[in-house]
């Protein structure tokens, strides 16, 4: 069992919460991710980690509720336990593990989309504590789903929020904020990480790919496992099929086949929603009654 | 009673549990083991025991069946396996003890894998667990993985009196026994926590959750203070044909498909994790893991085929497992072989193309060779394509462990009789040293490394 030390509400739909786990948080690096799972009849959850403690032991997730499991996990608070927590799993990032006095000359820009923000901050966190300054663009839909700003903002070089509607920051999307830095301040990046949705991350691939700058994004598919065993996580890079949970969740955002892992993501849509469904409304949707017949 | 014809084995009817989850076999109860016992000649040079990887006494287990003495049976057994309710159901007992069995020259051989599940059976029903050691050595050895080979080592290690804690990557301790044999071959709450519970009632610890070769090296576990460390962390990566169309929506592993519903139990409503079932679905491969993919998909209620390239003979499966599979309709396509996975523009699996195959020359392994018949190809309308090909050793440990010699098959390279690997206190066995083969087999080389550990330690001073 792991201690839940603080749950605490970001923004709709997305949580966050503090876990007493020491073995992860003393063996973790930024760019991993761990599995969680709430109780018995729970699912397995990969979530990336935002932030950790060796000393204390402490390891913090960002959650945000798309299915039963996710739901029901929301509703624990402080002092709860969830029943299951493994990690790290995955490989550090690259910017941890290269030489410290070759990415000290890169010039690096990240770019994180709403719950992307999570993952992208500790990155962001080791280089400032290491003595690089990134820049950093946070992007989300509105600004209720912007997350984490003034953590970012204590550890960023310069930090540009843009929002699609406007509503907060730069307005559109962050591929505008991109160029708008790129083309009209003149700013030269030769490394770009790039964390959120996958269609985000597409665009910003497609993007950098036409400025010429290499580009990083971390992949969130479906999992089971987590150690390689069962290849749900399968992701096309170049010639090569990869599996995000242990080759990953890393990988060259110019390489990524990004329609083929979008159409992966919404494999078990109908099946996660009917989970959901069961949680609120009781076993009215079983067996396909209602004729969707699995959503294919 | 016809000498020559063994106690037939009650089962539920195919039609029953093609739709259901429980157990196929029923097992026998003490009336017909103790008549199926006394099938036994008592051999004075007993050909079954050389059969047995882990050299269970069998013929003098069967003599107390045969008396109605169940708990000495049961202490005659544990004095040579952790698992016997495990082995009674899943050895691939045609091969081995009863593959040797003198009554089986002229009729049938003992039911022996019958007969050791019943004692299991019988003394998890009366409550009689094995006895832990009198003496504790106080020094601690480190075993990771809780499948067969871990529990078997840990499990001997502990009866020997060792402080021992098995690290497991998974929320629930078992291995393969939980995330890959189906309930209806292996009940889990029954067989498997039962057999898990009573290796910890020998003093074994459990911590689940800790991949090894991520949240701890091997090395940090030997500063940990771990005199020796047994590596039986299996052969857990699926492979996969490389044809086109294997990464559309609803081409699975086996092993996702079977740890969904064994290990996170998506069977059942209860449960968040969800399965795609699908309506039609091809298991490609032929192996004992293809049929529990395929039997598992029936009972979720698909139509089901069973494609492979050989013929019905190179089947690598056990005959008890094809035999059940036909009676419980499983449809199979033999001397076939996919091509190409075919996709919708959704993304989704539409049908697979495949090819006639016809069996030439024998090629290494001695099995005729299938080759393809040009021309032949074909194409299957269906929706879910599950691919059961075997699997390879997960390179987490080998990868960030120091010295530990793999071969080309990235097998972990281990002393057959002792379990000592390149590297000094470090011990494997089981599918990460063999590559996947049977849970026996595993548990052969968790107790001969069991033993390879004592000595080691034994030699070594405090």
């Amino acid at each position: 069992m792991y201690k839940i030390l603080k749950a605490e509400k970001l923004a709709d739909n997305i949580f966050l919460m503090e876990i007493d786990a020491p073995r992860v948080a003393k063996a973790c690096q930024p760019g991993q991710f761990i599995i969680a799972k709430i109780d018995e009849n729970g699912e397995r959850i990969p979530l990336t980690i935002s932030d950790y403690d060796r000393e204390s032991g402490m390891v913090q997730i960002v959650v945000q509720i798309i299915g039963a499991s996710t739901q029901r996990m929301s509703e624990l608070k402080t002092g709860d336990y969830l029943e299951d927590f493994v990690g790290p799993l995955g490989c550090p990032s690259d910017l941890v593990t290269d030489d410290i006095e070759d990415v000290k000359k890169k010039k690096i820009l990240f770019v994180a989309g709403g719950l992307g923000t999570a993952p992208v901050y500790p990155q962001v966190k080791w280089l400032h504590e290491h003595g690089i300054d990134a820049d950093v663009i946070v992007g989300a839909k509105t600004k209720n789903l912007v997350i984490l700003e003034k953590e970012m903002e204590a550890v960023a070089g310069n930090l540009y929020i843009t929002t699609d509607d406007g509503s907060y920051g730069r307005g559109g999307m962050v591929t505008d904020t991109i160029k708008y830095l790129v083309n009209e301040l003149g700013k030269e990046y030769d490394h770009c990480v790039a964390i959120g949705p996958m269609i985000m991350m597409k665009f910003v691939s497609l993007l950098t790919k036409e400025l010429g700058i290499h580009t990083i994004v971390s992949v969130n598919p479906i999992m089971v496992d987590g150690t390689g065993m069962c290849g749900a996580c399968r992701v096309q890079v170049g010639d090569e099929v990869k599996f995000a949970c242990v080759d990953g969740p890393e990988f060259d955002g110019h390489l990524v086949d990004f329609d083929q892992a979008m159409k992966r993501q919404q494999m078990y849509k109908t099946e996660e929603g009917r989970a959901m469904l069961r949680l609120t409304e009781g076993a009215t949707h079983k067996n396909g009654g209602c004729g969707c017949g699995g959503d294919k | 009673m016809d000498v020559m014809k063994r106690v037939p084995v009650r089962e539920q009817e195919p039609q029953v549990r093609a739709k259901n989850f429980e157990e196929v076999c029923l097992g026998y109860n003490a009336e017909e083991a103790m008549a199926e016992a006394s099938r036994c000649l008592n051999c004075k040079n007993a050909q079954c025991m050389k059969g047995c990887p882990v050299a269970i006494d069998i013929p003098a287990f069967i003599g107390q069946v045969k008396e109605g003495n169940f708990a000495e049976a049961y202490r005659i057994i544990s004095q040579s396996s952790a698992l016997p309710a495990v082995c009674g159901r899943v050895c691939p007992q045609e091969s081995q003890c009863e593959g040797k069995c003198i009554r089986g020259i002229k009729g049938e051989p003992v039911s022996i894998g019958k007969l050791e599940r019943f004692v299991a059976d019988w003394a998890r029903e009366n409550g009689i667990t094995p006895e832990p050691a009198k003496e504790k050595k106080n020094r601690k050895v480190a075993v990771i993985g809780s499948g067969p080979s871990g529990l078997t080592c840990a499990g001997d290690l502990a009866k020997m009196g060792y402080d021992v804690t098995i690290f497991e990557a998974l929320h629930k301790a078992g291995g393969v026994l939980v995330y890959g044999i189906p309930e209806f071959r292996l009940p889990k709450e029954t067989v498997v926590q039962t057999e898990v519970e009573n290796v910890k009632k020998l003093g074994v610890k459990i911590e689940t959750n800790v991949v090894v070769g991520k949240a701890v090296t091997i090395d940090d576990l030997q500063e940990e203070g771990f005199e020796a460390v047994f590596i039986g962390s299996g052969a857990g990566l699926p492979r996969f044909m490389g044809i086109p169309g294997e990464n559309a929506n609803g081409v699975f592993s086996a092993n996702e498909d079977l740890t969904r519903n064994n290990l996170m139990k998506a069977f059942d409503e209860n449960y968040d994790t969800p399965i795609s079932a699908g309506k039609k679905v091809a298991v490609v491969g032929g192996g004992n893991v293809a049929m529990d993919a395929a039997r598992t998909a029936l009972r979720l209620g698909a139509e089901v085929h069973i494609i492979y390239r050989r013929s019905e003979e190179e089947l690598p499966a056990r005959v008890e497992e094809v035999h059940h599979a036909k009676e419980e309709g499983i449809i199979f396509d033999l001397l076939t072989n996919p091509t190409e996975i075919l996709v919708d523009d959704n993304g989704w699996v539409k049908g697979i193309r495949c090819v006639r195959m016809e069996l030439g020359e024998p090629d290494e392994s001695g099995r005729r060779r299938p080759v393809e018949i040009k021309g032949s190809e074909f194409e299957i309308e269906l929706d879910t394509v599950i691919m059961s090909l075997g699997t390879s050793p997960n390179p987490l440990i080998s990868s960030t462990t120091d010295g530990l010699e793999i071969n080309k098959h990235k097998c972990i390279v281990a002393d057959e009789e002792t379990g000592q690997t390149s590297k000094i206190g470090v011990f494997a066995g089981g599918d990460a040293v063999t590559g996947a083969a049977t849970v026996i087999l595993a548990m052969g080389a968790g107790k001969a490394a069991a033993k390879g550990i004592d000595e080691y330690l034994s030699g070594k001073k405090n």
